[in-house]
């Protein structure tokens, strides 16, 4: 089961079947601390187009400081970013979207009031002759929601206010990706969702890797991993743990243990490289 | 994704077009609106019906035309200053010193009418004013974060005590100028009352015609066809009672055609609406007042739409301040004051305009303005009835007050319920 899973330290990338692809984000031995307590030690982290690389890890492990370390939230201390092979500089969330990368967040930032086409636009309204293009922004909706197969909204101008959680994850996400953006980093999107509706966005997560997009899944769930990630990287106490790739064979305790205890078997963190 | 998958896709959007196609459907449309808690215009067109209803059954003196006539310009400043005050509301924040803006504005006008000043630089001086007041307000909100609601509060006494001196204590002004005198208080001729009946509604013809074509199928053409039809007949309607003789039987001067206030109301709203709904400001300002936090990330400058809304607020309260000095032609310490603002907020929420931000309309506003016009309209009318034994005189201020807070008490419950049912 290990053979092809193999340990992804801050040194050596190791042999990886993804290797003759080049990953569209590239994170190097970045690091990052607050104050005297340091986040983020020596981080790799890649992003491939096409594929969904799900981030795992408990509460604390330095998830979320890494999502806001990519989009330029914080500021990183040590280490190197880059960006479809060339070196970035990321001051903010504007410069990520500039490049065309997106995070949707957990607590969805969509402003209930507005329909689905409002909230799609909102801040990049389309303008004919300085007034709003109501027409083109609900035929460009219209064909957002349906080129990621999006069936289940009735109709574009409904309100938001109107719609079940797994339809306003899906207006989320597909506010993230109207832009021609070529990487999507999604915290937790199935986390307050019934079973069909975490289906529902799942198969919207597949959907955006298919179209070639970079994805990152940031979940605790690990059915949802294993069902739609094609690579797990694990974070364990600010490190990178383990970067891996799903397959058939790859089991939920595995994942489980990598979270727990930042190593399974011979794929993780060297019991003596861990320092709380 | 091939192309063919896309339109495949986009098909099963066809909902959009079966969804809203007919009458019917509209109906169940807006049936289902009604139940997720979106009243919209329904409590003040209920509350403007059951008042007519009540008041031109209990008097005869309530539907004469010269009534309309009073009712229309009773209902006017407040109107004007409800659709100020929504700009605010529609952040969830308020102006309670609304009142008062309006009141300073009105006197810098009239004083310097009466110093001689030309009507354009006068109007000009009044509106600077207004917007040095309106970012005064916006700034300590926006930028410095203090509760709109105890700036305005603060503001309420500081504007009272600027207007008090501009116009000394128990002293008059008087307004000199004839064309805001006539603003509020005189009629147009009946041709021009026909005229503008007719532009109105072709141009409302137009722009509802327009966005049915530019829709794709979300709005519903019989709907529009049935909403056009509706506004003509009410518009033309109104035209034509208002355009009757309505000359007292000893009066000198003949009384006909349609009061000058309700063509200014009307394009104040139809220009406030536009902004609102058809401009990327009116559309971030639904998007602050729905979600801050969600408008932030989308790269909106929250605080900046927060100051443009308190300026706009101060601007239009300038307007509703001419109104005012125009309906008694002349200002005192009084104006803008006593239930001016309290008026202006009721109806606002009268009209469905949400407390909480987000939610609401400037037809709402001036909806909201008619209900709380028809209270102190009509009650004096009324007079003494006696009611289950008990004999009341209705021309009295207190039962005018307190029907008109249990109206405002009554809207504010449909709010906050609604909002729940929402939720």
């Amino acid at each position: 089961m290990v053979s092809h899973m193999v340990w992804a330290g801050s040194t050596n990338g190791g042999v990886h079947l993804m290797d003759n692809v080049q990953p569209i984000l590239e994170l190097s031995g970045v690091n990052k601390s607050f104050g005297s307590v340091h986040v983020l030690h020596d981080v790799d982290f890649r992003v491939y187009p096409g594929t969904v690389t799900a981030l795992i890890g408990d509460n604390g492990a330095g998830k979320s400081t890494l999502v806001k370390s990519v989009v330029g939230i914080y500021g990183i201390d040590s280490g190197t970013v880059s960006f479809d092979g060339r070196q970035v500089h990321i001051a903010g969330p504007k410069d990520a979207a500039a490049l065309g990368i997106e995070v949707v967040y957990q607590d969805l930032a969509l402003c209930e009031n507005l329909d689905i086409v409002q909230n799609l636009f909102l801040g990049r309204e389309r303008l004919r002759r300085g007034l709003l293009d109501e027409g083109s922004m609900e035929k460009s909706a219209r064909e957002t929601l349906a080129s990621l197969s999006v069936r289940t909204v009735k109709s574009v101008r409904q309100s938001v206010s109107s719609l079940s959680g797994g339809q306003r994850q899906t207006v989320a996400i597909a506010k993230a990706v109207l832009w021609n953006s070529k990487v999507v980093l999604l915290d937790e999107p199935t986390a307050a969702l019934g079973v069909a509706q975490t289906k529902q966005v799942l198969e919207l997560v597949r959907n955006l890797a298919d179209k070639g997009l970079g994805v990152v899944l940031i979940s605790h769930n690990m059915n949802d991993v294993l069902q739609v990630a094609d690579r797990v990287c694990a974070m364990y106490l600010g490190r990178i743990a383990a970067d891996v790739e799903v397959t058939k064979e790859t089991r939920r305790e595995f994942l489980v243990e990598l979270i727990t205890a930042g190593r399974s078997g011979d794929v993780g963190i060297a019991a003596e490289g861990v320092t709380i | 994704m091939s192309n063919d998958d896309i339109t495949v896709a986009a098909s099963d959007f066809s909902l959009d077009n079966a969804q809203v196609s007919s009458i019917a459907s509209s109906w169940k449309a807006y049936k289902s609106r009604l139940r997720s808690g979106d009243l919209g215009a329904l409590p003040s067109m209920l509350a403007i019906t059951v008042l007519v209803a009540i008041f031109s059954l209990s008097t005869d003196s309530f539907l004469s035309l010269r009534n309309a006539q009073n009712f229309l310009e009773q209902a006017a400043p407040i109107a004007v200053i409800a659709m100020a005050v929504s700009f605010v509301l529609l952040l969830g924040e308020i102006d309670l010193a609304a009142g008062y803006t309006a009141g300073v504005c009105a006197a810098v006008l009239v004083i310097q009418l009466r110093d001689g000043w030309a009507l354009p630089a006068a109007i000009a001086l009044s509106a600077v004013v207004a917007i040095v007041l309106g970012v005064f307000t916006g700034v300590l909100v926006a930028k410095l974060g203090i509760p709109s609601f105890i700036v305005t509060l603060s503001n309420f006494l500081i504007f009272q005590g600027i207007l008090l001196l501009l116009v000394k204590e128990g002293g008059t002004i008087r307004l000199e100028n004839e064309r805001v005198q006539n603003l509020v208080g005189s009629n147009m001729s009946v041709g021009l009352s026909w005229a503008f009946g007719v532009i109105a509604v072709a141009a409302l013809s137009f722009i509802m015609l327009r966005r049915l074509r530019g829709s794709h199928g979300t709005v519903s053409a019989s709907a529009t066809y049935l909403k056009l039809v509706v506004v003509a007949v009410v518009v033309l309607g109104a035209t034509a009672v208002l355009n009757i003789d309505r000359t007292p039987p000893k009066g000198t001067k003949t009384l006909e055609g349609m009061p000058v206030a309700v063509p200014a109301v009307v394009v104040i709203l139809v220009v406030l609406t536009f902004l609102l709904t058809r401009t990327r400001f009116g559309r971030h300002l639904y998007a602050v007042g729905g979600n801050a936090e969600a408008a932030r990330r989308a790269g909106i400058r929250v605080d900046r739409i927060r100051l443009i809304a308190f300026t706009l607020c101060a601007l239009m309260s300038a307007v509703g301040g001419a109104f005012i000095a125009s309906a008694i032609d002349s200002v005192s310490a009084k104006s803008g004051g006593n239930d001016t603002l309290l008026l202006a907020v009721g109806a606002a929420v009268i009209g469905g305009t949400s407390l909480f931000g987000g939610k609401g309309r400037m037809l709402n506003a001036v909806l909201g303005a008619l209900v709380l016009a028809l209270i102190p309209n009509g009650l004096p009318l009324v007079g003494k009835k006696v009611i289950f034994g008990v004999e009341l005189d209705f021309s009295d201020s207190g039962i005018k007050f307190i029907i008109s807070g249990s109206f405002l008490l009554l809207a504010a419950s449909v709010d906050a319920i609604s909002r729940k049912r929402a939720a």
